[in-house]
């Protein structure tokens, strides 16, 4: 397995970059969990534990798919479109940097499967409420697969936008395009809530979504400050363009909420912070500070006119992240065609720096990408809905996916209920009590 | 006058409601209760701690009518919150010896009947 240290002499350690990449890896892994906290708030107070474990299951499912084979697909060399079999079960995945690096290649796997976990955890907020569990299992695993490591394979790996010069620094393509475009997929084939349109649904706890935003933020600096693999000057940029940008799209969404609503609200704060996030995603190791914070004020009005829009439509892509990320990325990814300056990236410059080329370039991802995405995942969730139910039963519905697919409550009183232990005297359970939740009398 | 109480599903509640409202009855009180009836019992485990959750969260309806609206109200109570299975909830109603609208005085039949009915 490891027959390569006299090849790999090229690339040595750095063991400044290896600590960074090190705590980068574990930011990012903690933005998963986040989300789902995000998630958790914006939903009814009958669905947040299976809306958490929407995202908890994405760790489980995409780690493992990742080190089976969706690495190997999105990393090894392959042809344009996809890789090939080289890293499959981590083979030749070792200690020994890749070629240009100075992480160790394991490092460099596990940074890469944060990427992957997220964005699978990301599509659940199109079908929260009502998809299947089991369904939902499945599903993640084929999508971490064919669609996140198609995509990564295309802008990171050798795929074909990243050798054609398309630039995406930390996931504008694979991450934000994939999951936002993948989500529409999902939630037009799953389908709405069979109460959307007809009743309020309002999230039940918004102070949960203002702490898993905060909490993504915080990830999100070894997200985009991580995406340079080093500890150099693009990474530096990255990080700190995490900051203004999102600061950036706070001010102008508030601005947006007072004008349309004569109020700052709060979830529409948490929204803005996401926003601001994803949008400096591709480009922040490639624009300068000052231009960081114009894509931050730009990037709220797309996003926040389309969640505007969206819940007047019948789409119930519940969790809105075709527009927080989807849109958001597509904005960031052609603001670099626009506002890369080699001065600051030491690559390419944009338009308004005399390369026209590089908006090509840019806007090429931006239609490529979405259509890809799209496309796949509506075929895929088609195909898998032939084979399996993707929908809970109304019934279920109504009760709330948390009692009926985890047989647990996020806010039980306690009140009525019995415990059933040996020592209570109570021998076996009451076996019927399944019957009634399932509704399979 | 009858008060027409009905203990029906939560998640049957808005249902009711808009039956209430397309059956014309106006004026309701509606709260959060616990009760058991015939159900079966649910099964909740946490960190492997088996519990059998006996009451069943309900929500219960009352409603002050005047004689001729007892049959509307109570058809329309059980189009909103049947669902065929046990647990549907129950509908009682009781003679109602007076009534009275704080507002304006009015009593019994005056205080049942909605403003503008």
């Amino acid at each position: 397995m490891s027959s390569v240290p006299i090849l790999a002499q090229v690339s040595e350690i750095d063991t400044g970059d290896t600590a960074w990449m090190l705590a980068a890896t574990a930011l990012v892994l903690l933005m998963t969990p986040a989300l789902g906290l995000f998630y958790a708030g914006l939903v009814r107070a009958k669905n947040p534990l299976n809306t958490f474990m929407m995202c908890v299951a994405a760790i489980a499912v995409a780690a493992v798919t990742w080190a089976v084979i969706g690495y190997s697909f999105a990393f090894s060399e392959g042809n344009d479109i996809i890789g090939g079999f080289d890293y499959a079960f981590l083979k030749d995945v070792t200690l020994v940097p890749r070629e240009g690096s100075t992480i160790p290649h394991l490092l460099f796997f596990a940074f890469q499967a944060t990427f992957c976990i997220i964005t699978t955890a990301l599509i659940s907020g199109a079908v929260v409420e009502r998809m299947r569990f089991s369904a939902f299992l499945v599903f993640a695993a084929l999508w971490s697969i064919l669609v996140y490591s198609v995509l990564a394979h295309w802008a990171f790996g050798p795929g074909w936008l990243f050798n054609g010069g398309t630039l995406d620094f930390a996931g504008g393509v694979a991450v934000e395009m994939g999951s936002g475009f993948s989500a529409l997929a999902a939630a037009l084939v799953v389908g709405a809530r069979k109460d959307y349109g007809r009743l309020a649904l309002l999230p039940h706890n918004a102070v949960y979504v203002l702490v898993g935003a905060g909490l993504l933020w915080f990830g999100w600096f070894g997200f985009n400050g991580g995406s340079g693999f080093n500890t150099g000057s693009n990474s530096v940029l990255a990080f700190t363009n995490t900051l203004l940008t999102p600061a950036c799209t706070l001010l102008v969404w508030f601005l947006l909420d007072a004008w349309r609503g004569r109020r700052v609200t709060a979830i529409g704060a948490a929204t803005a912070i996401i926003v601001g996030c994803v949008g400096i995603t591709p480009a922040g190791g490639f624009i300068s500070p000052g231009y960081a914070m114009l894509l931050g004020a730009l990037v709220a009005l797309p996003c926040y006119a389309l969640i505007a829009y969206r819940t007047r439509t019948r789409v119930d892509e519940t969790l809105d992240v075709l527009a927080a990320h989807g849109l958001a990325g597509f904005t960031g990814i052609l603001f670099i065609g626009f506002f890369a300056q080699a001065s600051w990236n030491g690559i390419s410059d944009g338009l308004f720096f005399g390369n026209a080329a590089q908006l090509g370039d840019q806007a090429l991802a931006a239609i490529a990408v979405p259509a890809y995405a799209f496309g796949a995942t509506y075929v895929l969730l088609k195909a898998l809905g032939a084979l399996m139910p993707l929908r809970a039963s109304d019934r279920e519905e109504s009760l709330g996916l948390d009692v009926v697919y985890h047989g647990e409550e996020a806010y039980p009183t306690g009140e009525g209920a019995i415990l059933v232990s040996p020592e209570a005297g109570i021998e076996e359970p009451v076996p019927v009590a399944n019957v009634d939740v399932s509704g399979k009398t | 006058m009858k008060l027409v109480i009905g203990i029906v599903r939560p998640e049957k509640a808005n249902d009711v409601l808009e039956a209430l409202y397309r059956a014309e009855v106006r004026g309701l009180s509606m709260s959060p209760v616990q009760g058991h009836g015939g159900e079966l019992d649910r099964v909740e485990t946490y960190r492997g701690t088996t519990v059998q959750v006996g009451l069943a969260d309900k929500v219960r309806f009352e409603i002050a009518v005047s004689d001729d609206f007892v049959e509307a109200t109570i058809t329309a109570l059980v189009a909103g919150a049947r669902t065929g299975e046990v647990g549907d909830g129950k509908i009682w109603v009781l003679p109602l010896e007076r009534a009275v609208r704080i507002r304006t005085g009015e009593t019994d039949q005056g205080a049942v009947t909605p403003v503008g009915a």
